[in-house]
């Protein structure tokens, strides 16, 4: 029901961005994180949300997948309203979305092939033989063949992740989420995760949000790219990361994407 | 050594005036542990530092310092002179930064260039980002009219988050008597066992002993007035109506509400429950339902067996202390327990039971982002949960006084 309004409005209007962010302003309580935040993702776009740490970004993600409330503006969805949507309505929205968290998140009271299994077995009428099977492929999919009876306990970091992803990915979601997919990897492994995200976007025709300051990984897999600033509390920069890195007119942009290395007149230390 | 006994003030000896052999036996000493020597020159403190410092023994007081800092004349220079310093770690960095403080408050000068370089840069990375003003919170002395307002105000939102809870619950529960919860049948089962099954050895023990208990200090009571066999009337009356139900209580609250809540506390630091929610998954109807369903289920049957064990436990003291005859014993316990109180008994452990589940529940998903937050959730589930169990069963009590059960 909801799925079709979504659909309709996709086509009332001509091509409405997949994601749009108006004039977000997250808070906690009265202290205000980040305001003025306004950007769109288009459609199958690997959009990058950047920053240094502490600057918001982890909270922009949970306020794009509702863990969190705006305390003004809006988030839309293929132009329907996110944040003014019913329960309902939500629900549907959010079975669309698939997220990977930054520990994996995996439910580990379950094996892996339950974890991947549950989204499965709670939204569509597979019998469990098939949920089973869909499970498997899926871990296949993510380099996990022949780890479905293991526990998240039993598996390293970087296997959690790619658990995780496949969880993510079990009901083909139309937007993934990645939470620092890079943290606390080794750079081959992210650089294979990274490879992965490239991967999913190009079969699965998902849109990508991921949320990293990982230098190496933004100017790998980076479309668009948003950076959000702690001293301002406002967004500084918005485009292709590489073209910010190389054209932009504002140190503190340049100083971000280049480690500091340009740009950086004084010893500057943030948080 | 660079030193007159009249203006120079020893570390951490106080001695004022010295003699020439004191003076030697200092300068010994002074070999083997720290020590800050003040010096003037015009309108230059010179603070000559010697002998090894170390973390090990201990931080050299600063008051000396300030107490030279503010002789008449004030100095406006303060110099440092190390050569006869020895081993150094941060403690002198500390006594430093903190003499360069007491330095910028007075706006007198330091001149740090006679400390080793090491050690200047040390200075400067402590210097390098100022002090953030906001940054200090909390620790705030707060009057007594103003805590018990902080408290007020913290009873009544935890009362109203409390409230938000159960009202949450409620709707779950809705949903699930309408056939479209979605939780897993063997997580239910899982659950079940673990507050049922597995509890039984624990609520044995606990409610033989309080049965015991009960039959011994009626007594000693009634053994005076050659009453003993009111034993067995007593202690089937407590246990069933009330003792039965609260020790099961006291017991599930400590061993299942701390669960719950040290389970969905880390699930959520994890952030395995938002993994739930943004699923679709209300965490309502997949943690908590099965959760509170299994401890409502659990508790009248391990009250049911915690009467009879405590029954027991009494008759072991009838028999064993007051020689009263098993049958007797039977009999007179038969007869004192009427099936108002039994039923009652039950019903009170279910509302404990739903008390308990909720409380740790509650607990949990209110847990806060560390390892020591599931701590304080578990503990703040224990407590919350007997508080409410023991105010429930003075309801019960004034509830089945009127009712005249």
């Amino acid at each position: 029901m909801a799925a079709e309004n979504i659909q309709t409005a996709a086509a009332a209007d001509s091509t409405p961005p997949h994601i749009e962010v108006r004039n977000l302003t997250m808070a906690y309580g009265s202290f205000v994180v980040m305001k003025n935040i306004n950007f769109t993702v288009k459609r199958k776009e690997i959009f990058i949300i950047m920053g240094g740490s502490g600057c918001g970004k982890s909270t922009l993600l949970r306020h794009l997948i509702g863990l969190l409330e705006p305390a003004a503006g809006e988030v839309f969805y293929s132009g329907v309203s996110f944040t003014k949507s019913g329960p309902d309505q939500r629900q549907a929205m959010l079975r669309r979305f698939g997220v990977l968290y930054q520990g994996g998140a995996l439910w580990s009271s379950m094996t892996l092939a339950q974890n991947v299994g549950l989204p499965l077995g709670e939204f569509t009428n597979l019998s469990p033989a098939e949920i089973r099977e869909v499970a498997a492929l899926k871990l296949a999919m993510v380099g996990l063949k022949g780890f479905e009876d293991f526990y998240p306990s039993q598996i390293s970091g970087g296997m959690q992740k790619r658990a995780g992803l496949a969880r993510a990915i079990a009901l083909d979601p139309e937007v993934l989420f990645f939470d620092e997919p890079s943290a606390g990897l080794d750079p081959i492994t992210s650089r294979l995760l990274d490879d992965l995200i490239l991967e999913m976007r190009e079969s699965l025709g998902s849109t990508v949000v991921v949320v990293t300051h990982e230098l190496a990984s933004i100017f790998a897999i980076g479309d668009n790219s948003v950076l959000l600033d702690a001293d301002s509390r406002t967004p500084i920069a918005y485009g292709n990361p590489r073209e910010l890195r190389d054209h932009s007119e504002d140190p503190r942009v340049v100083r971000f994407l280049t480690r500091g290395e340009q740009g950086a007149k004084s010893v500057q230390r943030h948080g | 050594m660079p030193e007159t006994p009249g203006n120079s003030t020893l570390a951490p000896s106080e001695a004022a005036d010295l003699d020439a052999a004191a003076l030697e036996q200092e300068e010994a000493a002074l070999a083997e542990e720290s020590a800050v020597l003040f010096e003037r020159e015009d309108d230059t403190l010179l603070v000559q530092l010697t002998g090894p410092w170390s973390l090990d023994m201990g931080l050299p007081s600063i008051e000396n310092l300030q107490r030279e800092l503010e002789t008449p004349p004030p100095p406006r220079r303060v110099a440092f002179d190390s050569s006869e310093l020895g081993s150094w770690d941060s403690a002198l960095v500390t006594f430093l930064a903190r003499a360069g403080e007491l330095c910028r408050a007075r706006g007198i000068e330091a001149d740090r260039s006679g400390l080793p370089p090491g050690l200047n840069r040390l200075l400067e990375l402590a210097e390098a980002v100022p002090e953030k003003k906001d940054a200090h919170t909390g620790a705030v002395r707060r009057r007594w009219l103003e805590r018990i307002g902080a408290l007020s105000i913290g009873f009544g939102q935890s009362a109203g988050d409390f409230l938000a809870f159960v009202g949450e619950f409620s709707v779950a529960f809705a949903t699930m008597m309408r056939g479209k919860a979605r939780f897993q049948r063997s997580d239910l089962a899982l659950t079940i066992q673990q507050c049922g099954p597995n509890a039984l050895g624990i609520v044995a023990l606990i409610s033989f002993m309080v049965g015991a208990i009960l039959a011994f200090m009626g007594a000693v009571q009634l053994s005076k007035f050659g009453a003993s066999i009111y034993v067995a009337d007593l202690v089937a009356i407590a246990m069933v109506r009330d003792m039965g139900a609260m020790m099961a209580a006291i017991i599930m609250s400590g061993r299942t509400g701390a669960a719950f809540a040290a389970q969905l506390g880390t699930m959520k630091v994890t952030q395995e429950i938002d993994a739930l929610q943004t699923m679709g998954i209300s965490p309502m109807e997949f943690l908590v339902l099965p959760r509170v369903i299994a401890l409502v289920l659990m508790m009248p049957l391990l009250c049911a067996y915690a009467d009879v064990v405590g029954v027991l436990g009494g008759a072991a003291v009838g028999a064993g202390m007051l020689h009263l005859s098993l049958i007797t014993y039977y009999h007179s316990t038969m007869e004192a327990i009427s099936v108002g109180g039994l039923v009652g008994g039950l019903i009170k452990a279910a509302t404990y039971g739903v008390l308990i589940a909720i409380s740790g529940c509650l607990r949990g998903f209110q847990c806060g982002n560390s390892s020591s937050a599931v701590g304080d959730a578990a503990t703040a589930a224990v407590v919350t949960s007997i508080v409410l169990v023991v105010v429930a069963c003075g309801l019960y009590a004034l509830v089945f006084n009127i009712l005249g059960i």
